[in-house]
C-alpha cells in the first residue's frame, strides 16, 4: 500500500473546561489517495473535534495532548499558523455542514468564490471569475452567471451547498473535509449533492474525510469507515464489511437503531444498556491504562 | 378500519403578507391547495414531504392554529373549522401537540414540574395540585424519567429527556389526538429509537390518534399505519404504509423512497434514478 495522504496517529484531546475530560482517545485513521473515509458516531463522539484538529480550528477549551496528523509528510499539529494557512484552502478544503451560515450574507457569490483563486492561486480578478463560472458549471448549476451575481439569501439550500462544494474544489485540494454536508437538505437534494461530491472526488482523485451521523449516507459514499464512541475508535474497515458484518456490538446496535423503510421492524431498538455498559468499561480501562502510561513516562 | 376521529376536507390555506383586514384579503402564497386527510381513532398517520410541501401548515390547520380560507375540519363528529378561541378551549385538552424543538417549546424559567402540572390544573384534569403532582409522577415513570425531574429546568436535560417531557406534557392530559411535528429530527439514532418506541407504546396503551409529521420516510414506516405524501401543498399519495412503501403509485413517492440512503452498500445507487430539476431553485 502506498503512503496514505492523511494519517492520524494516536490523537488524544481533553476538554479543559470539563475537568480535563478526555474527548479523543488515541484515535488512529488514515485516508488513502482518492479514498473517501467516513467518520461516524453519535453526538459527542468526537467526529467534529477530529475535523477541527485537521483544520487547525480546535476551540480554546480543547487541548490536543498527544498524537500526529500526518499530511504529505508533515505533521499538521506542528505547523505554525502561517504554514498551516498556506496548506488550508490550497491543499485541504472544507465543505461545511450548514450552507446557510457558511457564506457571508452581505457579499455576492462571485466575490466569495474568487477570493481563494486570487489569493492562493494568484489569478487576476477576471481570470478568477472565469474559473468560478466554470466551477459552478462543474457542480451542474445551469445558470452560473445569475448565481455568481446573487447574494446567498437568493439561493436555495441545495444551491448554496453546490456553491460551497464548488468553492471547496476550486483550488483542486488533495484533501476535502466534509462535515455533515447534507444534514440540512431534503432527501432528493441530498442524493444529488452526494452524487456530485462523489463524481468530483473521483474525477480529481481527491481524498476525503466525510463526517456523518447517518450510516445510510456513509454506505453510499464512503470506501472505508471509522466508528467512534466517546472519542475512541470502536470499529474501522471497508464500509461494505463493517455494514454487512459488524464486529463490534455497538456498530450492530447503531444499525439496529437506524430505521429502514424496507424493514418496518427496525428503528425502535435503542442501544441495549449492556452494550453501553461494556463500552464504558472498555473506555474506563483504556483511561486507567493511559493514565498509568503517562505516569511511567 | 377505525372510526374517524379527525377528518379534514378541501383545506386551502394561504398566508397573508401582512396583518389587518384589508391586507388579509390580498392573500399571499397558497400553501395548501385543497387537502383531504382523515385520522381514525387510535390510528397513527404519517404526513411526509420535503420542505415547502405544506406538511407543517396542514398540522397547524388541523389544530386550528391557522384559519383555512376554504375547507372543513371535523373532530369527533363536530365541525370545528370556524370555532373561535373561546369555543375551542374545551377541545384543547383533547387535541395536543408535541413540538420539534423541545428546547424552545419548554419555558426555561419554569421547572419541569410547573410545566407539567399547570396544564393539568388549567384543563381541570385534576382538582388540586396534590392530585396533579401524583399524575405527573405516574407520567414521568411511564416515559422513563425519574420523579425528581419535576425540580429541574429544561436546559439541564438532554435532547432525548426534553422530548420525553414534551410527550409527557401532551399525553398527561389524556387527549384523543396528538400532532407530532418532526419530533425526532436532530436526535441521535439510539435516542430517536427510544422516543419512537415510547410513542408507539403510548398510542397503543391510550388508544391515541397520532398525526406524525416527518421528512424521514423510514421513521414514518417504523411507527405509522398509514401515510400521506405531500408535495407543494397537495396530497400526491395516501394509503397503508405496507402498500405505499412496497408499491408506491405516484412517481413522486417512488422518487422520495429511492432517494433514501439505506445503510447497505449499493454501488449503483448514487447514479440511479431520475434527478429532480433544480436549476429553477436558485
Amino acid at each position: 500500500m502506498t503512503t496514505p495522504r492523511l494519517s492520524i496517529e494516536a490523537l488524544s484531546a481533553i476538554s479543559l473546561r470539563d475537568g480535563d475530560r478526555p474527548i479523543l482517545r488515541r484515535v488512529a485513521l488514515s485516508v488513502g489517495t482518492g479514498e473517501v473515509h467516513g467518520l461516524v458516531g453519535e453526538s459527542g463522539a468526537g467526529k467534529s473535534t477530529i475535523a477541527k484538529a485537521i483544520l487547525g480550528i480546535i476551540p480554546s477549551q480543547v487541548k490536543v495532548t498527544s498524537g500526529r496528523i500526518g499530511f504529505e509528510g508533515r505533521d499538521l499539529l506542528s505547523l505554525s499558523a502561517g504554514e498551516l494557512r498556506a496548506v488550508l484552502g490550497r491543499d485541504i478544503a472544507l465543505v461545511p455542514q450548514d450552507p446557510s451560515t457558511a457564506l457571508n450574507p452581505s457579499r455576492r457569490i462571485d466575490v466569495q468564490m474568487t477570493d481563494g483563486l486570487r489569493l492562493k492561486r494568484g489569478l487576476s480578478v477576471k481570470a478568477a471569475r472565469i474559473r468560478a463560472r466554470a466551477l459552478l458549471e462543474e457542480v451542474q448549476i445551469r445558470d452560473p452567471e445569475r448565481v455568481l451575481a446573487s447574494y446567498p439569501h437568493q439561493l436555495s439550500g441545495g444551491m448554496r451547498q453546490r456553491v460551497l462544494i464548488a468553492a471547496a474544489f476550486a483550488l483542486e485540494p488533495k484533501l476535502v473535509i466534509a462535515d455533515e454536508p447534507t444534514t440540512a437538505l431534503d432527501v432528493t437534494v441530498q442524493k444529488q449533492i452526494l452524487r456530485l461530491i462523489r463524481s468530483l472526488q473521483e474525477r480529481h482523485g481527491t481524498s476525503m474525510l466525510f463526517v456523518s451521523h447517518d450510516l445510510g449516507v456513509v454506505a453510499k459514499i464512503c470506501d472505508r469507515v471509522t466508528v467512534l464512541y466517546m472519542g475512541k475508535v470502536v470499529e474501522q474497515g471497508a464500509t461494505a464489511e463493517v455494514l454487512a458484518s459488524p464486529r463490534h456490538a455497538y456498530t450492530r446496535a447503531l444499525l439496529a437503531a437506524n430505521p429502514r423503510y424496507d424493514r418496518p421492524d427496525t428503528g425502535l431498538e435503542p442501544t441495549p444498556p449492556e452494550v453501553i455498559a461494556a463500552l464504558r468499561a472498555e473506555i474506563a480501562a483504556f483511561d486507567a491504562n493511559a493514565g498509568a502510561g503517562a505516569g511511567d513516562g | 378500519m377505525a372510526d374517524d376521529l379527525l377528518v379534514a376536507r378541501g383545506l386551502v390555506v394561504s398566508y397573508g403578507r401582512s396583518a389587518g383586514h384589508f391586507a388579509r384579503r390580498l392573500a399571499g402564497p397558497v400553501v395548501l391547495h385543497g387537502v383531504d386527510i382523515r385520522v381514525g381513532k387510535g390510528e397513527t398517520v404519517g404526513i411526509v414531504g420535503e420542505s415547502g410541501s405544506g406538511k407543517t401548515t396542514l398540522g397547524r390547520a388541523l389544530l386550528g392554529l391557522v384559519k383555512p380560507a376554504a375547507g372543513s375540519v371535523v373532530f369527533d363528529g363536530n365541525d370545528i373549522t370556524a370555532l373561535d378561541e373561546r369555543a375551542r378551549r374545551p377541545l384543547r385538552r383533547r387535541m395536543q401537540m408535541i413540538f420539534q424543538d423541545p428546547m424552545s417549546s419548554l419555558n426555561p424559567r419554569h421547572t419541569i414540574g410547573r410545566i407539567l402540572i399547570e396544564p393539568i390544573l388549567l384543563h381541570g384534569v385534576a382538582r388540586n395540585r396534590q392530585t396533579a403532582l401524583a399524575q405527573v409522577h405516574g407520567m414521568l415513570d411511564r416515559v422513563g424519567l425519574s420523579r425528581n425531574t419535576v425540580d429541574r429546568y429544561s436546559y439541564e436535560l438532554s435532547g432525548g429527556q426534553r422530548q420525553r417531557v414534551g410527550i409527557a406534557r401532551a399525553v398527561v392530559l389524556r387527549p384523543d389526538f396528538v400532532l407530532a411535528d418532526e419530533i425526532v429530527s436532530g436526535l441521535d439514532v439510539s435516542t430517536q429509537a427510544q422516543v419512537l418506541r415510547l410513542l408507539k407504546e403510548l398510542t397503543g396503551e391510550m388508544h391515541l390518534a397520532l398525526a406524525f409529521i416527518s421528512h424521514d420516510l423510514s421513521v414514518v414506516r417504523s411507527i405509522c399505519q398509514r401515510v400521506v405524501v405531500m408535495r407543494e401543498g397537495r396530497v400526491v399519495e395516501e394509503g397503508p404504509c405496507e402498500r405505499v412503501f412496497a408499491a408506491p403509485q405516484a412517481a413522486y413517492t417512488r422518487m422520495l423512497i429511492d432517494a433514501i440512503p439505506l445503510p447497505a452498500v449499493d454501488p449503483g445507487w448514487l447514479t440511479r434514478g431520475a434527478s429532480v430539476e433544480t436549476g429553477a431553485a436558485a
